[in-house]
């Protein structure tokens, strides 16, 4: 590990792969680098390179949102893929399948302990240049199996690992397996965060009974009362915010139903609300919400907003995907035995008229919302992805 | 002689968890650790204290922490209670001040390691309001004027579940790991570390099903590490043979908390089976 150890004043060490990380958009600040930097000064990582991956994901990465990004930039900068793209679509399909490792003895796995990270990469890409079909087995080229440093299922300690899963012994190039391709905040969406977006969905006040001492009172009042001790109390704090979740279920909501029942069972589990109402509707709001998916026991429109206060937060939660007749037709609600002299569209705007803050999630991709129906509803409510990022937007919107 | 933590006879650390300590050591920077429940996250501090030999002090934060809680209380109810009925002498203040984790840290005479539990518990200023003294390793007791500046620096751990979003300058100061849920390699090294004296092979067949039940798509709260090892425990004190584990999942309450997870499973049973 040459590079890593080389010391002295002069040029900070691995500037460029600190500007990659810039670039691939991870929010990596000088103090951080210097962090990093520092850490290598003190000749932490010796001559292991899982160690030196180790060392500077824990000092310039701090969340695990970033851990792909920063994966394929270190695979980039010490392996030579480029950010943002798969390994080689052939490559990857070439190690798909593994075969099993062979053996090594203790003497050929301490010899192949020494291979430096540039010595390694240099070979890698010199390998690539010369190779020109699948290998298994044996131990130069890049394949599966076998005791070259590259590639995978392999047996070499220090080797680069390219693709596939794990399968040995550790090799020191993991950064290609994208472990933390989950946890990237663009792609999933599980309760937790959704619950933890919605956390932040708060006003605080104080009401309620007094149960906390208010010290400046109490020293007020006990001065007042020429030091007799008079402890004075005053309500804790709350979360004053009233939230209703209205959601969309059936039809072309169907695909998204574990989606919404994922976000029903955050928005439930955060009972820091001072209420929370939720109610489903198909498609549509008409003159109708219902308790229930099944749409079987109901409350009218018109009692929900004479009920709920106009500060009440709404969040709506379909995909806003429906034949234009059933926003703009009078009676022209998707079910049949459903009858509506008002249109759609007309029951969305009474309610947007009706309360000052509100978001629609909407877990079809903005790309598509050119869509008619989409489009009309955009105008109306205002539409956020039902992303993580689209839900923190519109926690943003609502607060 | 830089320190170095290895991992312990019972707490299995993975090579970036390792670094990420040593890193933190070395550097005296915080240690931020995140992760899944029942990940370690919390036993992380008990291991390095005890590898290291030294003395661990825990603050588990409360949604109602402040972060001067951390570093002393003064009891003023106390003390306005005693000016009162004059039971002691309220003149000398210091006997109203009591010191937190981390103030009692700062002034121990050899290093420890000071164990945050559960930062984002509390409010979200929370972090920013202990940069100060997370940098210096120093605070003012302002009731008394005492300065206390720490002889020897302690390794400070930081746990947070990820409720809350921990602030952008807090971060920056911090050495940062989270601990990924262990793959079934990890898993089974881990499981030995408990059980040491269950069979491999009953090992194998639970990890095997754990890891499958993990990974049915519905589940509400997916059972984490502490859970498999309580199950493995129930496994063998029952005497369960393996052909049980493969046709149903005995104690299942070990590992599913949800019924709606229990309706779930029943639903996907048949499949299992079918793979085997």
């Amino acid at each position: 590990m040459g590079a890593a150890r080389a010391e002295g004043g002069g040029e900070p060490l691995f500037l460029d792969f600190f500007f990659l990380l810039r670039q691939a958009g991870l929010p990596v600040s000088t103090t951080e680098w210097l962090t990093f930097v520092e850490a290598l000064a003190k000749g932490l990582v010796a001559a292991d390179l899982h160690r030196f991956y180790a060392l500077a994901r824990a000092t310039l990465v701090k969340s695990e949102k970033h851990y792909d990004l920063f994966d394929q930039a270190f695979a980039h900068y010490f392996v030579g893929t480029a950010p943002g793209l798969e390994l080689k679509k052939a490559l990857e399909a070439w190690l798909a399948t593994p075969i099993d490792p062979p053996q090594l003895s203790p003497e050929a796995l301490e010899m192949m302990e020494r291979y430096g990270l540039d010595e390694l990469r240099r070979m890698f890409e010199e390998r690539l240049r010369e190779q020109t079909e699948r290998h298994d087995g044996g131990n130069k080229w890049v394949g599966t199996g076998g005791t070259s440093p590259f590639g995978h299922g392999g047996q070499n300690p220090a080797g680069v690992r390219v693709g596939g899963s794990g399968g040995g012994r550790s090799a020191v190039q993991i950064a290609a397996r994208r472990r933390f391709r989950d946890y990237r905040t663009d792609l999933v969406l599980d309760v937790r965060q959704l619950g933890l977006a919605l956390r932040k969905l708060r006003r605080l006040g104080r009401d309620g009974a007094p149960a906390e001492v208010d010290i400046d009172a109490t020293i007020d009042h006990t001065a007042r009362n020429a030091g007799d001790l008079e402890i004075a109390f005053r309500p804790p704090r709350h979360n004053k915010l009233k939230v209703l979740l209205l959601m969309d279920v059936g039809g072309s909501m169907d695909p998204f139903a574990h989606l919404v029942s994922r976000l029903f069972t955050a928005a439930h589990k955060a009972t820091h609300f001072r209420e929370f109402h939720a109610y489903y509707f198909h498609n549509c709001v008409y003159e109708r919400v219902y308790e229930d998916a099944r749409l079987s026991k109901g409350m009218l429109t018109v009692d929900l907003l004479r009920w709920l206060q106009p500060e009440t937060r709404v969040i709506w939660v379909g995909d806003a995907h429906m034949a234009p007749y059933e926003l703009t037709a009078e009676w022209g609600a998707i079910d049949y035995t459903h009858q509506n002299p008002n249109t759609g569209l007309e029951w969305l705007q009474r309610l947007a008229r009706h309360f000052t803050h509100q978001a629609w999630l909407n877990p079809i991709e903005r790309r598509f919302w050119r869509h008619p129906t989409i489009a009309m509803i955009g105008d109306v409510l205002p539409m956020h992805e039902l992303t993580l990022e689209g839900l923190e937007d519109a926690v943003d919107a609502l607060r | 002689m830089l320190e170095n933590f290895t991992g312990t006879d019972d707490y299995i650390a993975s090579v970036e968890l390792q670094e990420a300590v040593n890193v933190a050591l070395a550097l005296e920077r915080p240690l931020l650790i995140k992760g899944e429940p029942g990940t370690g996250k919390t036993l992380l501090a008990h291991a390095v204290a005890a590898q290291l030999g030294r003395q661990l002090y825990t603050w588990h934060v409360k949604s109602t922490s402040r972060a001067q809680d951390g570093l002393y209380v003064y009891d003023a109810v106390q003390r306005l209670h005693d000016s009162r009925f004059g039971d002691r002498d309220v003149g000398d203040i210091r006997q109203y001040i009591r010191f937190g984790g981390l103030g009692r840290a700062f002034l121990a005479d050899a290093a420890g390691v000071v164990l945050i539990d559960e930062v984002d518990k509390a409010d979200l200023e929370f972090p920013n309001d202990l940069l100060h003294e997370l940098d210096r390793m120093s605070f003012e007791v302002a009731e008394t004027g005492d300065q206390h500046v720490a002889k020897h620096r302690p390794l400070v751990v930081i746990t947070s579940n990820n409720e809350k979003e921990l602030p952008d300058a807090f971060l920056r100061r911090c050495v940062f790991h989270f601990i990924a849920f262990p793959e079934p390699d990890l898993m089974a090294s881990i499981v030995k570390v408990h059980h040491p004296a269950v069979r491999q092979t009953l090992v194998e067949e639970a990890i095997a099903r754990f890891y499958w039940l993990r990974g049915l798509p519905d589940l509400r709260k997916a059972p984490s590490t502490s859970e498999l090892i309580d199950w493995i425990g129930a496994l063998a004190k029952g005497g369960v043979d393996l052909e049980t584990i493969t046709d149903r999942v005995p104690y299942l309450g070990a590992l599913l908390k949800k019924e709606q997870d229990l309706e779930s499973l029943q639903r996907h049973m048949h499949r299992y089976k079918g793979r085997r």
